[in-house]
């Protein structure tokens, strides 16, 4: 039995597993319960004109928590493994010429990408996007950055020093509203923040100060990521 | 209606870079291949009323992977038929 007719009937397999699935979906036409409950009482609690962003940071805080736990942990990992073998091969990494092209644009792009990012994270209550996203797009204009500079390096101590003093101030932010005001952990109300008109960029409570700080963090653990992969590297 | 015509151009215009991607020989065609398919697919997401997970799609699918498949393909080969020959000799 050749590969390809594996690979025949594997697919076949899996068409016969997932045909069930399409058979049984209708589409709903009104929402579950709990879609309801955020679209009645959504803005009315947070304070938040975003629903998506009030359901990840307000309601569902918790796994918002977990998922950044997550990506520190698989960013501490990559770096881990990947700073082993940058010993073993000493420094061999070329350094090889860059296009006009490229050093151009970057300059040009790169203020715009990282104002972008943080344009995406402030208002992730106002707007689609938020932390992650945000923070996303400021890893990608520092990657920018490497590929035209092959002499540029992230200060990791930089980096460090963002990434734990963002965590920090997440929790710590979570447990204010917790300790302080008899809400639940990682609610928004906390004190001295008010939730303000809905609409306007300083509202919905602690939502912008934490989207600020997860993008921070996410921005930081991200170019971490990229920067020790691009360093480790060496050409034969 | 015309809605549903940019839905159906956009899914056969996914299937040809997927089959492109998993078919050509020179690897980094297929990663940029893989880099227009988070594209078309961020667009789908944004058609589907999903703006913030097209955000992301653009962020992480286009820009990152895209680009350390690239750091990837420049320090290993280019050709996948490289990789093919040099397994047949070690067997």
């Amino acid at each position: 039995m050749g590969k390809k007719t594996m690979i025949a009937l594997i697919t076949l397999a899996l068409a016969f597993v997932i045909y069930p699935l399409y058979q049984s979906y209708n589409g709903s036409e009104t929402l579950k319960d709990v879609g309801q409950y955020y679209i009645d009482n959504g803005v009315e609690e947070t304070g938040a004109q975003n629903l998506v962003t009030s359901v990840v940071v307000t309601y569902r805080g918790l796994d918002t928590l977990g998922e950044v736990t997550i990506l520190f942990l698989a960013a501490s990992v990559i770096s881990f493994f990947l700073s082993f073998s940058k010993n073993d091969r000493i420094k061999s990494r070329s350094i090889r010429s860059v296009t006009e092209i490229l050093t151009t644009s970057t300059q040009v792009l790169v203020p715009m990408i990282f104002m972008f990012g943080v344009y995406i994270f402030v208002n992730g209550h106002l707007t689609p996007g938020g932390g992650f996203q945000g923070g996303a797009v400021i890893a990608s204009g520092i990657i920018l950055m490497f590929l035209s500079n092959p002499r540029f390096k992230l200060s990791h101590k930089v980096i460090q020093f963002v990434e734990s003093t963002s965590g920090i101030v997440f929790v710590l932010i979570g447990a204010a509203g917790a300790l302080m005001m008899d809400g639940d952990f990682l609610s928004n109300k906390i004190p001295g923040f008010g939730f303000g008109e809905v609409g306007s960029i300083i509202s919905a409570g602690a939502i912008p100060v934490i989207y600020t700080f997860l993008g921070l963090k996410v921005g930081a653990e991200l170019s971490n990521v990229l920067g020790v992969f691009v360093e480790s590297q060496s050409e034969k | 209606m015309i809605y549903i015509a940019i839905l159906i151009i956009m899914g056969v215009l996914l299937l040809a870079t997927a089959i492109f991607a998993v078919t050509h020989r020179d690897l980094l065609f297929a990663v940029i291949a893989t880099g227009i398919i988070s594209l078309i697919l961020s667009l789908f997401f944004y058609l589907l009323q999903a703006p913030d997970v097209a955000l992301t799609e653009a962020a992480i699918g286009i820009a990152l992977t895209t680009i350390i498949f690239v750091i990837t393909i420049r320090n290993t080969t280019r050709d996948e038929d490289e990789i093919i020959d040099k397994k047949n000799e070690k067997l």
